[in-house]
């Protein structure tokens, strides 16, 4: 008897993995259903218990329906209908084919009676329905929900489950969630023992709470065994919460990385001290989003890819205003540094009312591509694509003008100039045209970090004050005149930032980094990557 | 001596101002509290309130002045030290209310009640006396321009550098202060001030005092700060602005001296800031923001640094200008401020009153062959030393 029960589970579950229904299924399903129509309440119970073992979805609105007391047959025929009431008549819905059927009287069908017995027969079971689902998907959705919540009147359908399935990844999902069960049942020593392995292995919050429970519960070799898996899994989690502040720390760090990078330039090659950095950043931000109308208006489908068009926008934004700026006021400043610091405050000043004019004072909404929504689960930590995008793009920027910077004839020029001005325009390089290039290239290359930044913050006037003193922080504490100093000074600081924050707060740790970029000054004039030599003074 | 001190810093027109504003601190409360108010020569409420405010604001653009038109450090926080001032005098204010504000609590203020506190914190122990408050007002930002110039200057950070960090603390007290559980107010600050030593505020006769105060605060720190560059010191002053390596080769501890200047200076901000706080009524941590300090700096540069007499008039054309143009073309403001920014340091890099004099000497020197004024000189060195 019990062979010919497994086979027949077997031949069921084949059947189930197939993703049509077969005719003669759908048949049995029909009857199934129509039999609900028939008998008193109590030999409904069985119907409905053979409903739940099918494992088809299609029973899950049926008896939904027949709960909410909306599930009626036709008198004529005994079939059974969904039935939804619209004004005086009932529309009713065929349960398989989906089939409606408008405007049907009160007076030819008739309610499926149900209790409250039935009901919640049917809400118990349907919550472990998705464990005998067809979808391996779903099933592994409901071993996790079931662990989680600690049910442990789940536990018979887990065994039950467990004796069927196949997909290894679900088998276990539904040990682990047999484990935490088991452990909290009055089950044998021995089980609880592999059941502590089980959730050792398993590791997590939820883990650590079932582990704790069972050791302050038990005695003996389970209190000892529990124990030791609860230090195992906290080591666990420490150490993830050490990877997840290092990640969150890189993150920032490759945002300061891209709003500092164009400053290291200005600041760092030039000596310039640029406090329109920011509003460059801004300006970049403004141009996605009216890149991003653009393109809504001009082709709706390339929208993903506005982004796309927007990096070089911005980049001939920002760079332009960048080359006026240096044609039209700093190159009457230079050699005069703390001049050119007010001149181009004043810059950034004008060009945030500008943008206030132009786009009016509040947020704008820059919405992120599909491609960069949404998170990637990886062991634990919850990855987000628009900070991990942001990442690459901002070491491949720094790749990028790293390889400008060494690699073309026009870095070449760059540093020929700053580190000999006179003797490289004797030599003829057009020192002036090499000014203002550079300085474009530094503004360019904000525009390009207010596309990225865009896609992460508000897009308002006063975008670029919020990162103007964080870039000038980078800068110096990486060292002036040093590309490799401002990636690992925007790094570290990102991370310094993230692992202050727990035991310190956001603002507090972000003070105290800066008292520590204060102090370190003092220690270290020039910053982490000093320039050597005759040309620092 | 000391006489003889402050003597010396009547010279030149330097007598002539201080005497000027010294008498405008008497006149306008004359005018304003004797005289009936349909007179040609009455200054009304409001404007005596404006212009108190004013003066404050150019008693901190001459503090400024004296760092950077004569030592050559152009201090980004600034606005740190006039905020520190205010809130001391904020505290004391708040003290004052006693058992007046809404709470009705006579020890804590009320935002210490809103929060939930129970105790009075250490730190405003000694605020309920005005001469305590009136000697932290001079304490705090002196220790702190004290100890951070200690650094900052023993380990010669110089030029851009201090000004970038003198950025980071005035930035890193703006987040300090936003915190609620500084015990500082606050996003909210210090407010709803009922009286100064038992004077009520909302009195005219009470504003008129404060405008006194401030115009004689700024007379005196004028005098002072003349006397000083006037001095020895000032000379060994300007030495450290315009060739600083050559005045540590002859001997001067250059660090000393610029910690002196920088000090003081911090201390004179402190007192605008606690005189400014009364007028207004109100010290939030907005007077932190790196904005604020930097536009002191081109009040200093409208009016021509390193005159002492230009920031002052710098400050209050800037502000009467910002007035009226919030009033008028509120869009338009920053564009302008903006636009002052870069043609002061484009076109009129020694400011209003530099302008003016270098035209005088032209027009006197017209006969006679003209020679580089010193602090021309100085700005070439000063170049050569920074590329």
């Amino acid at each position: 008897m019990t062979v010919l029960r497994a086979l027949l589970v077997c031949l069921v579950t084949l059947l189930a993995s197939y993703s049509t229904i077969p005719a003669a299924m759908a048949d049995d399903l029909k009857d199934a259903i129509n039999a609900l129509a028939e008998g008193s309440l109590k030999d409904r119970e069985a119907k409905v218990d053979a409903l739940l073992e099918t494992g088809d979805d299609t029973v899950v609105p049926v008896l939904t329906y027949l709960a909410e007391g909306d599930l009626y047959f036709r008198k004529s025929d005994k079939q059974v209908f969904l039935a939804d009431k619209t004004g005086r008549t009932f529309s009713l819905t065929d349960p398989i084919s989906g089939d409606v059927i408008p405007d049907i009287s009160k007076r030819d069908i008739k309610k499926v009676r149900v209790n409250n017995n039935l009901r919640r027969q049917i809400r118990d079971g349907l919550s472990l329905f998705a464990l005998n689902s067809r979808d391996s998907a779903k099933r592994l959705a409901a071993a996790e929900t079931i662990y989680k919540a600690q049910d442990a009147s789940a536990l018979p359908a887990i065994e039950a489950r467990l004796a069927k399935e196949q997909d290894a990844q679900v088998i276990a999902f539904l040990q682990e969630a047999r484990a935490g069960l088991t452990l909290t049942s009055d089950a044998p020593e021995e089980a609880k023992l592999s059941a502590i392995e089980i959730l050792r292995d398993k590791g997590g919050r939820q883990a650590l709470s079932i582990l704790n429970e069972a050791a302050e519960t038990s005695e003996g070799a389970v209190k000892d065994a529990a124990s030791r898996a609860i230090v195992a899994i906290e080591r666990m989690l420490a150490i993830w919460n050490g990877v997840q502040n290092i990640w969150y720390g890189l993150s920032l760090g490759s945002v300061l990385l891209l709003a500092s990078i164009g400053l290291a330039i200005t600041f760092g090659v030039m000596g310039v001290i640029n406090m329109a950095h920011g509003e460059m950043v801004m300006l970049g931000a403004y141009t996605t989003f009216a890149v991003q109308q653009a393109v809504q208006t001009a082709a709706p489908g390339l929208i993903d890819y506005s982004l796309l068009f927007a990096i070089p926008a911005a980049f001939l934004v920002a760079g332009a205003i960048g080359f006026v700026l240096e044609r039209g006021i700093i190159r009457f400043l230079y050699g005069r540094p703390l001049e050119t610091l007010l001149a181009t405050w004043g810059v950034s000043l004008i060009l945030q009312q500008a943008v206030r004019t132009i786009f009016g004072p509040t947020n704008q909404e820059v919405s992120n591509p599909g491609w960069m929504s949404g998170a990637v689960e990886l062991a634990g930590l919850s990855l987000t694509w628009n900070r991990i995008w942001i990442f690459f793009f901002a070491l491949a920027m720094f790749g990028l003008l790293f390889a400008l910077l060494k690699r073309t004839p026009m870095g070449l020029q760059m540093r020929a100039v700053t580190q000999n001005r006179n003797m490289a325009s004797s030599l003829g390089v057009k020192t002036p045209w090499v000014d203002a290039f550079t300085f474009a290239l530094g503004s360019g290359i904000a525009g390009i970090a207010g596309v990225a930044l865009s896609q992460i913050g508000n897009v308002s006037p006063n975008l670029g004050q919020s990162y103007i003193i964080d870039s000038f922080m980078v800068v110096v504490f990486g060292g002036v005149g040093n590309l490799w100093g401002t990636l690992i000074g925007a790094l570290t600081l990102g991370v310094a930032n993230k692992f202050l924050e727990p035991f310190a707060g956001a603002v507090l740790g972000k003070i105290l980094v800066l008292v520590f970029i204060i102090l370190f000054i003092q220690k270290r004039p020039r910053g982490l990557f000093a320039l050597k030599g005759r040309a620092v003074e | 001596m000391i006489s003889a001190f402050l003597f010396r810093g009547l010279a030149g027109r330097i007598a002539w101002v201080a005497a000027f504003i010294a008498l405008l601190g008497i006149l306008v409360p004359l005018s304003n509290l004797m005289l009936p108010s349909d007179h040609a020569l009455y200054v009304p409420d409001y404007i005596v309130s404006l212009f108190g405010k004013y003066l404050t604001y150019a008693l901190l653009a001459m503090a400024l002045d004296l760092v950077w038109g004569y030592c050559g450090i152009l201090s980004l926080g600034h606005g740190a030290f006039f905020a520190l001032g205010g809130y001391a005098m904020g505290m004391y204010l708040m003290r004052q209310i006693g058992s007046r504000g809404v709470y009705g609590d006579p020890i804590l203020p009320d935002f210490m009640v809103f929060l939930n506190w129970k105790e009075l914190p250490w730190y405003w122990y000694g605020f309920d006396q005005f001469w305590f408050a009136a000697i932290m007002v001079l304490a705090i930002p002196g220790l702190l321009a004290f100890v951070f110039g200690w650094f900052a200057f023993r380990s010669r950070v110089t030029g851009v550098y201090l000004s970038i960090i003198t950025q980071a603390m005035t930035y890193a007290l703006l987040l300090a202060f936003f915190r609620n559980d500084m015990g500082f107010g606050g996003n909210n600050g210090l407010t709803d001030f009922k009286d100064i030593l038992g004077y009520t505020l909302q009195n005219p006769a009470t504003r008129a005092g404060l405008f006194a105060a401030a115009a004689f605060a700024l007379s005196l720190a004028l005098v002072i700060s003349s006397a000083i560059v006037r001095s020895k010191f000032g000379k060994v002053l300007l030495a450290t602005r315009d060739a600083e390596s050559r005045a540590r080769f002859l001997g001067y501890r250059v660090e000393h001296v610029k910690l002196f200047v920088f000090t003081l200076s911090a201390m004179m901000a402190g007192i605008a800031g606690a005189l400014y706080v009364p007028l207004v009524g109100i010290i939030n941590p907005g007077e932190f923001a790196p904005a604020n300090s930097i536009e002191v700096v081109i009040w200093a540069a409208v009016g021509g640094r390193g005159t002492l007499i230009g920031p002052i008039i710098g400050a209050i054309t800037v502000n009467l200008g910002k007035s009226w143009f919030t009033a008028q073309f509120p869009e338009y403001w920053l564009f302008v401020l903006g636009g002052l920014f870069v043609a002061v340091t484009v076109f009129m890099p020694k400011g209003m009153l530099g302008t003016l004099s270098s035209f005088s000497d032209k027009v006197k020197s017209l006969k006679p062959a003209p020679k580089p004024s010193q602090t021309e000189a100085g700005e070439m060195r000063k170049e050569g030393e920074a590329s």
